[in-house]
């Protein structure tokens, strides 16, 4: 860490004792030592300007501490770290620990209500954090406040309603004085919303419907009461943009997941980004990666702001990597599409109209036999945290190459609280090499490069041309992190954590943890040391340079 | 979304509707939500519950479909069975499951062959224990054969192995062979592996491990390691080792 970081550093400590105010958030990019918000800043960059552990001296990380989640679900948050207290999650339990240490400060035990449905797992995101106060989003579909410094519960709102489905599995975002949140569910008929919560007392400001009803733009993109049951979830944080005081967000799937049928039309605004007024909840603009899907392809992704040249011209931009297997380029200001290109085998897309809409290959639709799409259900990427590094310039992003399903639809009725699918992607490949969600205890892994492998890959962002990979021979759930000296940290399914050098993927350093790593690795500095943490298994495991 | 959990069963029922006469559709419906809603209690092959097989295609209670509807609908309370949150067609789809279930164990309690005959076959003329082991006896560089009555697959499927190994290997049983920096090619069956390294139980049944980075050349063998058995035993002796395999479910009885 260089010496004015530090200075920074002790000083914040001491003068703001853990009080974070919206313009600490807003600039959190100039206290790398902390991490104020679920990405690391609101651009979502993932990219720290941390410069202790560099390309030549990873090789010496060991082990400091592991928090032992005692929890058997998929583990994903990604910790806050403010002024040497970090703040993450056990399920839907908040801790407080010595970011130094791994002690525990405190343990907030939350229990969600019996009616909480989930398609995927109990899973939570991450925390958020304005002045002294945490905010924490439940699987049963509520957002609590929690006092920072004791724990003790301040606040308990109902989002929605848990037994139809709801749940939120996403960290927070932070706006001002609002704390933002949507809901899960896309599998079970809701119709999805953005919210925003009054920071001090847990009243609703605004609420963006996903789904828009009667009266509502968009809503003619809904045959008959399809609306109803539309889908349109979110359970990945968005981004913000100062500037325009644009918050963008990533919408689910449209509900039925595998029969269109049932919902004639484009299905607004499901698999698109959306741009909403911070203050009002008022849509500015969106764009639709997929209009009408049948396959599941949430566009969940974190949208990714970079300010950079293009075409020679100076712009701000939005960076997505879709589950879609497309890399995206969009104006963040207006939604202008300027770039889509893919970045793994597919065969659902033969090109993009003037205005960006997808035109579909033939014989795409999902049918009672089954049709075959690349990439298959999980997609070419999913909510993995992707990384730009204005050093390198290049974009990173976790990727599943050679990903295919066959996804057949079926009849069914909508029953509240049930799954509701209408349908089931099967994998091409007989017997369970296919690659689908994160487990716990994983099968041997035989497969074959050809079945399917996933990768860490870098792309020139102007064009989306690939620069480089590093592959793996089994899934990664793993987000990516970069820092100011080109050192890369992700993982993956195979158990390992590592480090790439991030203008090559030179593989640098790495450690097998025995679990998979389904989170975004992040860094911070406690003390002066700068420390690497990344959950695997059920634990969350924190690295540092070696004392000389 | 998790899907992989009913992949196996789907693509199960999907590969014997050539025998069956239940609408594909309602079966696989049925399936799903057996998972969901009775697996929990009754177990997957529908035998968990003591005294209840569901795959018997007889129920203690009750005998129209109607009635059996109603059971999974309303439970039956003083007994421990909670109601089940299904719509009526849910339930129908259900009892088609069921009903495949039960036709599909019927047919194979009645197909020909003798499995003490296939056992004979097995461990005679067809020396499959020279790769394969079956409870504590033979070789373990081939798959394990102990359960392989459990393991749902058909009989035209164990058939069309001995005939035609190539025709469809099981992923979990691929081999590979590894060239180490001493040049001498080791063949083994592939336990794992991942982005650095391999794991294998190779051809004298040793555990090993190698670091890919450290390896002159490896690869997948493209082809089984078994030999086909087309020609070499009567259709009298497959079809007694098919319900040999069959009869096969694991190491208590």
């Amino acid at each position: 860490m260089n010496v004015r970081i530090l200075l920074s550093s002790l000083l914040l400590a001491g003068s703001l004792a853990a009080q974070v105010p919206f313009d600490r958030i807003l600039r959190a990019d100039r206290e790398p030592h902390n991490w104020l918000t679920y990405s690391g800043t609101y651009k979502s960059q993932r990219y720290s300007t941390l410069d202790q552990i560099t390309r030549d001296n990873v090789k010496n990380l060991e082990l400091q501490w592991v928090f032992q989640a005692q929890y058997l679900d998929p583990y994903e948050p990604t910790p806050l770290v403010v002024d040497g207290v970090m703040y993450t999650m056990q399920g839907n339990d908040a801790v407080a620990l010595d970011a130094a240490t791994g002690r525990v400060y405190w343990m907030y035990r939350y229990t969600p209500s019996p009616d909480a449905r989930l398609c995927c797992g109990r899973i939570s995101r991450g925390l958020a954090i304005l002045d002294g106060t945490l905010f924490m989003a439940t699987v049963d579909a509520h957002l609590v406040a929690v006092d920072a410094k004791t724990g003790r519960p301040l606040w308990d709102v109902k989002v929605a309603r848990a037994e139809a489905g709801y749940s939120i599995t996403h960290a927070p975002l932070v706006i001002k004085d609002k704390v933002l949140v949507g809901s899960t569910g896309g599998e079970y008929g809701i119709r999805g919303f953005l919210a925003a919560y009054d920071a001090k007392t847990g009243k609703e400001a605004w609420r963006f419907n996903t789904v828009p009803g009667p009266g509502e733009a968009g809503h003619e993109t809904w045959g008959g009461d399809s609306w109803k049951t539309g889908g349109g979830s979110i359970w990945v944080t968005g981004s913000y943009d100062p500037e325009t005081n644009l918050t963008l967000w990533g919408v689910g799937n449209p509900g039925p997941d595998w029969n269109g049928d049932v919902r004639p039309g484009d299905n607004l605004y499901t698999c698109s980004v959306i741009a909403l007024d911070a203050d009002t909840g008022k849509l500015k603009w969106h764009y639709q990666f997929n209009p009408h899907n049948e396959f599941d392809w949430d566009a969940v992704q974190v949208p990714v702001l970079v300010d950079m040249d293009w075409q020679g011209q100076p712009r701000k931009l939005m960076l997505w990597a879709n589950r879609n297997g497309f890399y995206y380029v969009l104006d963040r200001t207006t939604g202008e599409f300027l770039l889509g290109k893919n970045f793994v085998k597919q065969n659902w897309n033969v090109g993009f109209d003037e205005k960006g809409r997808p035109m579909m290959a033939p014989n795409t639709k999902s049918t009672y036999e089954g049709t075959l799409i690349f990439p298959g259900n999980q997609g070419g990427t999913n909510w993995y945290s992707p990384s730009y590094s204005p050093r390198t310039g290049l974009f990173y992003l976790s990727a599943w190459e050679n990903t295919s399903s066959i996804f057949a639809k079926r009849d069914q009725e909508y029953v509240e609280g049930q799954f509701y699918g209408s349908g089931q992607p099967r994998s091409p490949h007989p017997r369970g090499i296919g690659m689908g969600m994160p487990r716990l205890a994983q099968p041997p892994n035989t497969r074959m490069d050809e079945e399917n492998f996933s990768a860490v890959r870098a792309l020139d962002p102007r064009t989306g041309e690939r620069k480089w990979e590093f592959k793996m021979s089994n899934a990664t759930d793993s987000g990516i992190l970069t820092t100011a000296t080109d050192v890369l940290f992700s993982g993956g399914r195979e158990g390992y954590f590592y480090a790439l050098d991030a203008r090559n993927g030179e593989l640098l350093w790495k450690v097998n943890l025995g679990g998979i790593v389904a989170m975004g690795p992040m860094t911070y500095a406690a003390e002066g040391k700068q420390y690497v943490a990344v959950n695997a298994g059920n634990s969350l495991f924190v690295f540092a340079l070696r004392d000389e | 979304m998790r899907v992989i959990t009913l992949c196996a069963l789907v693509l199960l029922a999907g590969t014997l509707f050539a025998q069956h006469g239940a609408p594909r559709a309602d079966v696989e419906n049925g399936a799903m939500f057996y998972q969901r809603n009775c697996a929990v209690c009754h177990g997957p092959n529908g035998d968990v519950v003591a005294g209840v097989d569901l795959w018997s295609g007889k129920f203690r209670r009750v005998s129209t479909d109607s009635e059996i509807v109603g059971i999974m609908r309303n439970g039956i309370p003083d007994k421990g069975m909670p109601p089940a949150n299904l719509t009526e067609r849910q339930a129908e789809q259900i009892l088609a499951y069921l009903r495949f279930e039960a036709a599909e164990a019927a047919r194979i309690a009645a197909l020909p062959g003798n499995p003490a005959d296939g056992r004979a076959v097995f461990e005679g003329k067809g020396a499959c224990l020279n790769c394969h082991r079956v409870g504590t006896r033979g070789s373990r560089t081939g798959p394990d054969l102990t359960d392989i009555g459990s393991q749902r697959r058909t009989p035209e499927e164990l058939q069309r192995s001995i005939l035609d190994p190539n025709a469809d290997i099981n992923p979990q049983n691929r081999f590979v062979y590894v060239v180490p920096a001493d040049g001498k090619r080791i063949t083994g069956r592939l336990l794992n592996h991942d982005a650095f390294s391999l794991q294998i139980l190779d051809s004298e049944e040793r555990l090993r491990s190698f670091q890919k980075s450290k390896l002159r050349e490896f690869d997948f063998e493209k082809t089984s390691m078994m030999p086909s058995y087309q020609g070499k035993l009567t259709s009298a002796e497959i079809a007694d080792l098919v319900v040999y395999l069959l009869s096969l479910k694991g190491i208590t009885p």
